[in-house]
């Protein structure tokens, strides 16, 4: 089965944890992800400036090492990024910021990507909404 | 194509929230796909009528929200209950929202191939 899984909620919320562990358990079991779609704070999931305790998990280290090892396709809402600050180096530059913290596997793009997720995937399955 | 219906729960002036709803609405709606919104709990605030964004110094939402029929997005609902807890005449809303009762919901969930809550 294809699934696109959406992400509404920051790294230190249960919802992303969940999400990643389900995205885990997709492929292994021999599904596949067609899209991973970062939204709303979700989008911090994408971030390397986020700084956990030694003794905690570290989401977003988690999710970059999953999405480099199946090669997934792994998208950042653009416009959700930019209003909180999680820019890449092209962003940075366009706006004259300091800080970029999101690379590469990550990509920013627009919300057409998860519409376009959405009519190939059999299964949306969302995290962290309301 | 696959449907999509989006439940945008968020109160107008809450955060983000209300709309980047909308904008997952206006995006898909551009792209011509069979899109539906329904205002639910605190969302049907966003139907209310004389609201005042500037004096928050916040962008007028209204507008976003009027640009939904223009975007193909002309599937609107909001919930009868939703409009009842919070005091709402039904026949005071911003936008021509269709008001359903709670067997109309379940049905109108059930409709659409993918659901997204926000």
């Amino acid at each position: 089965m294809k699934f696109a899984i959406a992400l509404f909620a920051a790294p230190h919320q249960p919802s992303s944890r969940r999400a990643l562990r389900f995205a885990q358990a997709v492929i292994a079991q021999g599904h596949e992800i067609v899209r991973l779609f970062f939204y709303q704070d979700g989008v911090y999931n994408a971030s390397s400036a986020v700084v956990s305790g030694q003794d905690e998990i570290d989401l977003p280290s988690q999710w970059r090492e999953f999405v480099d090892q199946h090669q997934l396709d792994g998208v950042v809402c653009i416009a959700a990024a930019l209003r909180r600050g999680a820019l890449n180096d092209e962003e940075a530059a366009r706006y004259s910021r300091t800080a970029a913290s999101v690379q590469a596997p990550w990509q920013l793009s627009g919300l057409g990507q998860l519409h376009e997720a959405n009519q190939i995937a059999d299964r949306l399955i969302c995290f962290g909404g309301a | 194509m696959k449907s999509l219906l989006i439940i945008n729960r968020q109160a107008p002036w809450s955060g983000p929230g209300a709309r980047e709803a909308l904008d997952i609405a206006l995006a898909g709606g551009a792209f011509d796909l069979p899109i539906a919104m329904l205002f639910l709990d605190d969302g049907a605030l966003q139907l209310m009528p004389g609201q005042h964004p500037q004096k928050l110094q916040q962008k007028d939402l209204g507008a976003n929200l009027q640009a939904l029929p223009m975007f193909g997005v002309d599937s609107l609902y909001v919930s009868a209950r939703s409009l009842a807890e919070r005091g709402m005449p039904q026949t005071s809303l911003t936008l021509p929202a269709e008001v359903l009762d709670d067997t109309a919901l379940r049905a109108l969930i059930e409709r659409y191939d993918q659901v997204v809550t926000i």
